[in-house]
């Protein structure tokens, strides 16, 4: 699936998967910008060029002092970007998992996201967070969550879920030239699925939805991983008949009001669908808005699909369970379909 | 044991006086702000430092403009010793559009980058991770700045403290840590929640040079900040340099100190570092009583002008809620 499927046609792609596409994101922008630091734990290659391999070969080419590996210690790789970010410099931090921001909190929540106000302007905090999350692998209840609706309720910080390898490499450039803290979560497969990928894919401005695909039935918009499942329910979709347009939101905060409108008024049906937990999640927030905006012109309520109230379960058969599967997908987007 | 500094640095003369005359701006500076509380003027919660103006006096006097600091809620004494001027700090103090920060921050989040008040956290502990990416840039830009980080012994039993350490220690980052360390962590007593007699000893599990001081004492203090910074703008790495001391006004002014002995803080009065540096001064021949009382006066007057000129400010607009959350203000 390519996200171009809506823009001309003559661009030179090439298959690349995410986590190629956020190396040479970083690759370029460190090249372009001496002032852009990666930081974080087993990132350099004498560690390995990260867990999965993502900063791969930016400590050979860039040096030890601009590319550095860091002690297992959430506050001091956050409290260094920090302070190196107000000092004028880009800093990526890689906080190696979604949860691991747990411990990293009052960096994140108390100092990065709200210097800039409460100095009135005077702090600016233009750093990176890196991050990989999401079940299916088996990692259980301290290693995949979404934790996006945290980010998404503080003032202060930006929240991007990109999905595919140009979407990473678009919004990576943005986000590390953006003025303030933006968090990029890597969602597990989002990284290992190969798709077409813009030869030069440039900047991607941040706060923008995609439109992955027109239809007229329902919209269903989606981001991360999750739109894997998504477009899986959609084929399904297609072939009983349903026509529906999926919305990528990419960006979670500041999220794309006007494209999620657009296209709901559109279609008159909304279905919210992601992995992060349904009870107060992003989905919530999006819901109340469209029904707040579009009330009257709405088909049927606004349906959200998310995780259950529970943590992310061991198992390989709860963990199916908990994750939304193309089946759920299908069978909300037909209720909902036949309610008007 | 804390280490025991070898080659200790005496101020000159100009500069004992100079320690002086920020240890004045400070206390005048803080009796003004608990008057004003007092009357009613101003209402935010106050953290006064009453008692601890040696410590940030001394150290500014070896501090350069570009150097910065990393502070904490009861930090004013810090920002007053770098010389950050009183009007936009008092502006801010009494939420006014004028203030430093707008008035979006107050007394806790006072921050003033010409002078090097770089953050100023109401988090225990914080200061010091950030104080980290500030030597960080320090070692990119290949300056000799440092950055000192400003705690309570509070603070050094809180993780921040310890991941703190250990990194500057590993990045040889020209850092100083400078632990004020009054006697309590808010209303809990040293002893009953920190599992070392002196905090300098921790330094030596980070792997860098550890020193017990007189907080009290302006030389002491000048004495190892010296040999601190000096460390520091040479590559070297971190110092961890705690100075015991004393507040004189709680923890937040107006508490009830209920958590000390009246004979304590007697005993910690009768011996004031403020007139027994100002008599040391005399006795020494630096200067002379009319001297120090005409440094007194002009800090008064500069506290007086700032009072003026902060309450004859405007309150910032509501507008204000939208406007630096981003860099770009959010739409109404």
């Amino acid at each position: 699936m390519s996200t171009d499927t809506l823009e001309a046609p003559a661009v030179e792609t090439v298959k690349m998967n995410g986590l190629q596409a956020i190396n040479a994101a970083l690759m370029e922008a460190m090249e372009a910008d001496p002032k852009v630091l990666v930081l974080g734990e087993d990132i350099a290659d004498r560690e390995g060029g990260g867990v999965v391999g993502v900063t791969r070969g930016l400590s050979t080419k860039f040096g030890d002092l601009r590319v550095r590996s860091t002690p297992i210690a959430e506050q001091a790789i956050m409290g260094a970007a920090i302070g190196a970010a107000m000092a004028g410099y880009k800093p990526v931090a890689e906080i190696m998992l979604m949860n691991f921001t747990t411990v990293a909190m009052d960096m994140i929540v108390n100092h990065a996201a709200k210097l800039r106000f409460m100095s009135g302007g005077q702090s600016q905090v233009p750093l990176v967070i890196r991050t990989l999350t999401g079940a299916g692998n088996q990692t259980a209840g301290q290693h995949a969550d979404f934790y996006e609706a945290w980010f998404c309720h503080t003032a202060g910080i930006k929240v991007v879920i990109p999905w595919t390898p140009a979407d990473f490499k678009g919004l990576y450039l943005s986000a590390i030239q953006d003025p303030d803290p933006v968090i990029i979560v890597e969602s597990g497969k989002t990284l290992f699925v190969p798709m077409d990928t813009p030869v030069n894919q440039g900047p991607i401005p941040i706060g923008k939805a995609n439109v992955v695909m027109p239809g007229t039935d329902l919209t269903i918009v989606s981001y991360g991983q999750m739109m894997f499942t998504v477009m899986q329910a959609v084929e399904e979709l297609g072939k009983a008949g349903v026509s529906v347009e999926v919305v990528d939101l990419r960006t979670i905060s500041p999220w794309d009001k006007e494209a999620v409108l657009a296209s709901t008024e559109k279609t008159g049906r909304l279905l919210v669908v992601h992995e992060a937990g349904r009870n107060f999640g992003p989905g919530a927030e999006i819901a109340a808005t469209v029904q707040e905006r579009l009330f009257g012109k709405l088909k049927a309520p606004v349906g959200r699909l998310g995780a259950p109230y529970c943590s992310v379960p061991f198992a390989k058969k709860l963990e199916d369970a908990f994750l939304v599967q193309p089946p759920e997908i299908v069978a909300e987007a037909q209720r909902l379909v036949a309610m008007g | 044991m804390s280490q025991t500094l070898t080659n200790r640095a005496s101020p000159d003369a100009a500069t004992q006086l100079d320690i002086y005359r920020r240890m004045i701006r400070i206390e005048r500076n803080d009796d003004a702000t608990r008057t004003q509380i007092r009357r009613g003027r101003i209402t935010a919660p106050y953290y006064s430092a009453r008692g601890q103006e040696c410590i940030p006096s001394a150290i500014s006097t070896l501090l350069n403009d570009d150097d910065k600091i990393c502070t904490i809620y009861r930090g004013i004494h810090d920002m007053v010793a770098k010389n950050m001027p009183l009007r936009p700090l008092w502006a801010e103090i009494c939420g006014r559009v004028d203030g430093t920060c707008k008035g979006k921050g107050g007394p806790m989040h006072l921050t003033h980058p010409e002078t090097g008040v770089m953050v100023t956290t109401g988090i225990v502990g914080s200061s010091m991770p950030i104080a980290n990416g500030f030597g960080w840039a320090a070692l990119l830009d290949g300056t000799k700045q440092v950055t000192v980080a400003y705690f309570g012994d509070g603070a050094s039993n809180i993780g921040a403290f310890h991941e703190a350490l250990n990194l500057a220690s590993v990045w040889k980052l020209p850092v100083i840590f400078v632990c004020q360390n009054n006697g309590f962590a808010e209303h809990t007593r040293y002893e009953n929640a920190t599992s070392v007699d002196q905090i300098s000893k921790r330094a030596i599990g980070y792997g860098m040079p550890g020193y017990t001081v007189d907080g009290n004492d302006p030389l002491d203090v000048y004495a190892h900040a010296h040999a601190a910074i000096e460390r520091a703008r040479a590559g070297e790495g971190p110092t961890l340099l705690e100075c015991k001391t004393f507040r004189f006004m709680g923890h937040v002014f107006g508490d009830a100190d209920g958590y000390m002995t009246k004979e304590e803080k007697e005993a910690a009065i009768a011996v004031d570092p403020l007139p027994r540096y100002r008599q040391k001064l005399i006795d020494d021949g630096i200067a002379t009583a009319e001297q120090l009382d005409a440094l007194t006066a002009e800090a008064e007057a500069e506290v007086a002008d700032a009072i003026e000129f902060a309450m004859a400010c405007e309150y910032p607009s509501d507008d204000e809620l939208r406007r630096d959350v981003f860099a770009e203000e959010i739409p109404a």
